[in-house]
């Protein structure tokens, strides 16, 4: 279990359940995410580490079969509290998927997605925040002269870019990914990389990845998951140099996963 | 066999090389069924206007007949050949074609001076002009130009007649509402003397009059067009006077040029699209039915897409997956293959004598026992066609939201976006091009059906379009004409079956035709969707 202490956490995660119908996929976590740092799941497939990511924003909420016990608690309140609002809730936690999923709409039109349902309609503010954000995910420069060409005719890297550049533009406090760069050529991985090193200042990132050397690089904190339990969570440069338990030793030298 | 033969044949077997060969005979099989099926209509269709030359025939028993040649074969008893020619004139002869044994043929050729009549009524008439009374003291030589130039006065003076007829119509459309608002007041128990009443007996009393100067001068001036006549002579001499009002137009094949020949065909395709149809359909044009059949399609659509939309958008997004939302789709899916007859029989009953007759009772009982909605109308063959092609447009919507991958929702969802949001943003739109495909295959259905409209609503004659310029200007109550019930009805109903084929012909080019274009605009609109909304491969 972690034993280093988190002073400022956004996320408490404390004595989460989750369970897909009969099975369980997450026994009992309890997890402390540290503000504007980077924090990493990792762990074999089936561990639960997206399962667990989902949760942040009650995306499992979408899987009719699905049930949480347990709280995540985020800036003070329990996300699972009744009267919780999940758009509030999901416009505070911003989400980066696998596949990159741009709606087929224009490159300016993806970007303020997040702001046209929200009823902003005033142009400067859209022109201003599309500008902000598409800089943010350091994409500007490619599509500047573009914004009003289809977004389904991006490259795959710049796709996933561009995701999160409509993730930032709502301006969450978090940004879960979802192993954002598992299906990115070597050269579009090394930029979201480096995107997700710039973002870490202004917002706090939950990235699940299979990439063991993805998660040296870009994270400062990490949690290794098997088979629904937490194992170990700590300080990336002092899990992957000296873990402390075996499992983890295991998992990361390659023995298994 | 040798081994080696064996092995080679084995893995011919095991590549599967005949059944390749037999996929591609399948679909070479149904491409060429398509494709013979557009030739012979094309074939039997479009020959139809093309004005082909009248022979003078002189039999072995000294009879005299002119006639367009239709078809050649062999006689029965296989000893020749035998010819079958149009002889038109059916007023003089009863019947239009005659077959007439190669053998008996004395001499053939074609005279210049022989001229067909399209007439008004009894078809076409094969003749030479003998004389001309203009009707008026000017009288003029008997030769085709003069013919053809008092023809044309006719016809103007016709032209004046009609503006004429319009005001008629209108009059009469006038009084029957003025009728209908005397019964309602009599419905009512308004008294004799109300003065609402006898506003409307004035303005009634006003109108009769106007309606009886109308139909004065109208009489007095059909009689002097109707003066004009003149006299032709068929092949054996015999003469017939015949009404210049009567005839629609005067042409002379065997003197045509290619040219000329093209320029007909031409006027008679326009006439096709825009005319009114004579002689009880077979001839003439077609546009009431043309102008019905897109009408019942366009206003189908108006119903069963939304309602189909709708209907799928809640089936797939919103129940939720189980025993009853099982049944649901098997039984939507068993609804697109009931035979088309039960949906008319259904329309019948439910919604003429249902719905129809209550909106009768409720809104329009002055004027009971006589129907308003209580009747087969082109609202109700639209809703009627509506419910048949509802399921096409659900299974289909279905299948386009179902093939949106997972992540498009989440990627809204993530982004605080509600169900609705979603959908409206995010889901139509990306399932848009498998709705159009849909909504196409629905209206090809619709255009093919003609079962259910024979009893909702379909007439072999309209006396008016569900369009007109009477308020309230659409019609839905109407009855209309139908491409595809003209068919079935010249085709199968018409007392001179042989006259009416190439009609027949005419018409099935022209429905499928129609089919053709709506559908391709809808693909066309399909294809632009389907650029901008789904993804490349990648």
């Amino acid at each position: 279990m972690s034993t280093i202490a988190i002073d400022n956490p956004i996320i408490e995660v404390e004595d989460l359940h989750f369970y897909y119908g009969d099975s369980r996929a997450i026994h009992g976590v309890d997890l402390k995410f540290p503000e504007k740092k980077v924090t990493a799941l990792i762990g074999p497939s089936g561990c639960g580490k997206s399962t667990l990511l989902r949760c942040f924003n009650r995306m499992n909420d979408l899987i009719d079969i699905s049930r949480v016990e347990g709280k995540v608690i985020l800036a003070g309140e329990n996300i699972y509290d009744k009267n919780t609002d999940i758009i509030e809730l999901r416009r505070k936690v911003g989400m980066v998927f696998q596949k990159s999923n741009p709606f087929p709409k224009s490159i300016y039109e993806n970007v303020i997605y997040g702001l046209r349902i929200a009823g902003e309609n005033d142009k400067r503010v859209l022109d201003e925040r599309v500008e902000t954000s598409l800089k943010g995910a350091a994409l500007w420069d490619e599509v500047k002269d573009r914004l009003q060409d289809s977004a389904l005719g991006l490259s795959g890297g710049q796709m996933q870019r561009l995701c999160i550049a409509r993730a930032i533009a709502v301006n969450p406090s978090v940004i879960l990914m979802d192993e954002p760069c598992s299906a990115l050529d070597p050269k579009s991985t090394a930029r979201v990389e480096e995107l997700i090193s710039e973002l870490r200042k202004d917002f706090t990132i939950i990235i699940v990845t299979h990439n063991m050397q993805q998660a040296a690089r870009v994270s400062d904190f990490t949690a290794f998951l098997f088979e629904g339990d937490l194992i170990e969570f700590g300080v990336t440069k002092q899990l992957f140099v000296k873990p402390g338990k075996q499992q983890t030793e295991d998992y990361i030298t390659g023995r298994f996963g | 066999m040798s081994k080696p033969q064996r092995k080679e044949m084995n893995s011919y077997w095991r590549v599967g090389e005949p059944m390749v060969w037999l996929t591609g005979a399948a679909l070479s099989l149904t491409l060429l069924s398509a494709i013979v099926l557009v030739v012979v209509i094309m074939i039997n269709g479009l020959g139809v206007f093309w004005p082909s030359p009248v022979q003078q025939l002189e039999l072995t028993d000294g009879s005299r007949i002119f006639g367009q040649q239709v078809k050649t074969e062999e006689t029965a008893d296989k000893s020749g050949l035998r010819r079958q020619y149009k002889i038109a004139n059916r007023d003089l002869y009863g019947l239009d074609f005659r077959w007439i044994d190669e053998d008996r043929i004395v001499k053939e050729s074609t005279p210049d001076d022989i001229l067909i009549l399209e007439r008004i009524e009894h078809g076409d008439f094969y003749g030479r002009l003998k004389n001309i009374d203009t009707g008026r003291i000017q009288q003029v030589a008997a030769t085709t130009e003069n013919l053809q130039e008092e023809l044309l006065r006719v016809r103007n003076e016709l032209e004046g007649l009609s503006e004429l007829e319009e005001k008629l119509s209108d009059a009469s459309y006038r009084m029957e509402q003025m009728r209908l608002e005397l019964l309602k007041l009599d419905y009512r128990n308004v008294a004799e003397n109300d003065p609402r009443r006898q506003k409307l007996l004035a303005e009634q009393q006003a109108l009769n009059e106007d309606f009886g100067r109308l139909i004065k001068l109208q009489t007095n001036r059909v009689v002097d067009v109707r003066k004009a006549k003149a006299v032709f002579a068929d092949g054996a001499g015999r003469e017939k006077e015949i009404v210049l009002a009567d005839i629609f137009q005067v042409y002379q094949p065997n003197q045509m040029t290619i040219l000329d020949k093209s320029i007909f065909y031409f006027h008679k395709l326009v006439e096709l699209f825009v005319g009114e149809p004579r002689e009880s359909n077979t001839e003439g044009g077609l546009f009431p039915a043309i102008f019905g059949t897109v009408m019942l399609i366009f206003v189908m659509s108006l119903f069963s897409f939304p309602l189909g939309v709708v209907a799928a958008v809640y089936l797939r997004e919103y129940a939720r997956e189980g025993i009853l939302v099982r049944i649901v789709r098997i039984a939507v899916n068993n609804l697109a293959g009931i035979p088309s007859i039960v949906y008319g029989i259904f329309g019948l009953g439910f919604f003429i004598y249902g719905i129809g007759h209550s909106i009768d009772m409720l809104f329009f009982p002055e004027r009971s026992p006589t129907p308003t909605f209580g009747t087969g109308g082109l609202l109700w063959a639209s809703l009627t066609l509506a419910l048949l092609t509802v399921p096409v447009v659900i299974v289909s919507t279905e299948e386009a939201l179902g093939a949106i991958p997972r992540e498009m929702r989440e990627g809204s969802y993530a982004l605080g976006a509600t169900k609705f949001q979603t959908l409206y943003r995010v889901l139509l739109p990306m399932a848009s091009p498998g709705i159009m495909t849909g909504l196409i295959l629905a209206m090809a259905r619709a255009a093919g059906e003609v079962a259910p409209l024979m009893i909702t609503g379909v007439v072999k004659l309209a006396p008016a379009l569900p369009i007109d310029g009477n308020f309230p200007f659409l019609h839905l109550d109407r009855k209309f004409m139908h491409l595809g019930f003209h068919i079935y009805d010249i085709g199968f109903q018409s007392p001179n079956v042989e006259a009416a084929k190439p009609m027949v012909f005419v018409t099935t080019l022209l429905l499928v035709l129609i089919v053709l274009i709506m559908s391709s605009v809808a693909i066309r609109l399909r294809n632009k969707m389907k650029k901008r909304y789904t993804f490349g491969t990648f």
